[in-house]
């Protein structure tokens, strides 16, 4: 099943993702990356129903670029988060609902600070120093809350990720096999291998 | 030859001369001057009031609201303060919508507009007059000092055309070249707000008609950043306060009685 963790560090966030994409009980591919570069400095993990996903994280892709375009200076990521939990909640109460639980981890070039924000298919939205969506979430968010340390550095930080994963592969019934991580801080977005 | 073209602002005249927006341009170098200078930790309005008289009821101002008469000098979000300069009414209407613009990027992305942006907005207005519509542009000059973490303390200044350009320190209305001509000879780079403030005081004091400035003639406006919590703070000044300023930069009425006891 679905599982997506991201936390903060000195400098950084750090997002991650299972690649696979599963319809009912068949894994129907294993490289899919459900993690977007929004901006330079912006990284958005999605899960939730298949197809919303796709559609909400592409309709956000587009209109960050476009306000990017139009406007002298990029979104910073809480005016971003701001934004996207706004169309969630409108996309709430509407007739036909998204159903896409975001992690949203950015880098402040103003303040040159890291951000991250945990988003709900209902419009909640909180700022957290780590958060995960999924079942992963109930074997990593006790894990993270033990060893997550905000100045910890990116090898700590990627090893503190590790212990998550690792944990989630051991202990649940329904583990995904596979990972995606990703990277955000002052020098942009990269791909990292765990 | 003109009076073809300058009854509509949708027109070229032969020459490619808009008519209107030169008569705009025209009616705000008439008006009151404003003058905005930019501090290293801060930026500097000063307007020049031009409805005075004995008669008129300012007492509005004296007390509560956020400070300024309303004539001269607005608030246009917690992080920017407008100059205006032209027609009253004109400017009370692009108030509005600078506020509201403000209001709304507030409620869609949870921050204070950019400075740049909120100037962006007015323009864009601004523009649409001098193409579409009405039959006339509006008559009113603006200067914004505003703060935002994308490039701190900012100062604007946008015409009748829908053009905008940001300033060190710039003047606009009347007497707007002598004062121009001063803030490029005494303006320095590293400016401290308390410095910008005399200043600013000094200038106006030299461009305005009457020879000792008052709060019934003067609008007054600083923007800094809070020390504690980091945030712009915009403060706007009440008459009672201009005339403490005056008295301390030593450009106040002086009092008649302490100059008889001195004579």
């Amino acid at each position: 099943m679905e599982c997506s963790f991201a936390l903060t560090g000195k400098g950084y966030v750090i997002v991650a993702a299972d690649t696979t994409a599963a319809r009912s009980i068949v894994k129907m591919k294993t490289d899919e990356d459900k993690i977007k570069s929004l901006s330079p400095h912006l990284l958005m993990a999605y899960s939730g129903e298949p197809g919303d996903t796709v559609q909400f994280a592409e309709y956000v892709e587009r209109n960050i670029r476009l306000y990017q375009i139009r406007n002298i200076y990029a979104l910073r990521p809480s005016a971003a988060a701001s934004w996207i939990r706004r169309s969630l909640a409108e996309s709430l109460r509407s007739r036909k609902p998204y159903s896409v639980n975001l992690l949203l981890g950015g880098y402040d070039t103003a303040s040159h600070e890291p951000h991250l924000y945990w988003i709900d298919y209902l419009g909640t939205m909180t700022s957290v120093p780590f958060g995960a969506h999924g079942y992963g979430s109930y074997f990593a968010l006790s894990l993270l809350d033990r060893y997550h340390d905000p100045e910890a550095t990116l090898e700590e930080g990627l090893a503190t990720l590790k212990r998550c994963i690792d944990e989630v592969a051991k202990r649940l019934v329904v583990a995904p096999g596979k990972y995606i991580v990703k990277v955000v801080d002052k020098d942009g977005v990269r791909e990292v291998e765990l | 030859m003109a009076r073809r073209y300058d009854s509509r602002t949708t027109i070229f005249s032969p020459e490619g001369r808009l008519y209107q927006i030169e008569y705009a341009m025209e009616a705000i170098s008439h008006a009151g001057t404003v003058i905005g200078v930019l501090a290293k930790d801060g930026v500097v309005l000063a307007a020049e009031k031009k409805v005075t008289g004995k008669l008129l009821d300012l007492s509005g101002a004296k007390e509560g609201g956020y400070g300024g008469s309303g004539e001269k000098i607005y608030l246009l979000n917690s992080n920017v303060i407008g100059g205006v300069a032209g027609y009253t009414a004109d400017a009370n209407s692009l108030v509005n919508y600078a506020r509201t613009a403000a209001q709304r990027h507030l409620l869609n992305y949870n921050e204070d507009i950019p400075v740049e942006l909120l100037a962006q907005r007015l323009c864009d207005m601004k523009q649409g007059y001098t193409q579409y519509g009405g039959l006339r542009p509006f008559g009113v000059s603006l200067l914004y000092a505003g703060y935002d973490p994308h490039y701190q303390f900012q100062l604007y200044h946008s015409d009748p055309s829908g053009n905008y350009s940001g300033w060190k320190a710039t003047c606009i209305g009347a007497n707007n070249g002598t004062a121009q001509s001063l803030l490029k000879q005494e303006y320095k780079d590293d400016i401290e707000v308390k410095d910008a403030i005399g200043l600013v005081l000094r200038i106006m004091s030299k461009t305005m008609d009457s020879t000792t400035l008052g709060s019934e003639k003067l609008e007054f406006a600083v923007l800094t950043l809070d020390s504690a919590t980091k945030q712009p703070k915009a403060k706007i000044y009440k008459p009672a306060e201009i005339d403490a300023l005056l008295q301390s930069e030593g450009l106040g009425k002086k009092d008649e009685d302490t100059e008889m006891k001195a004579a």
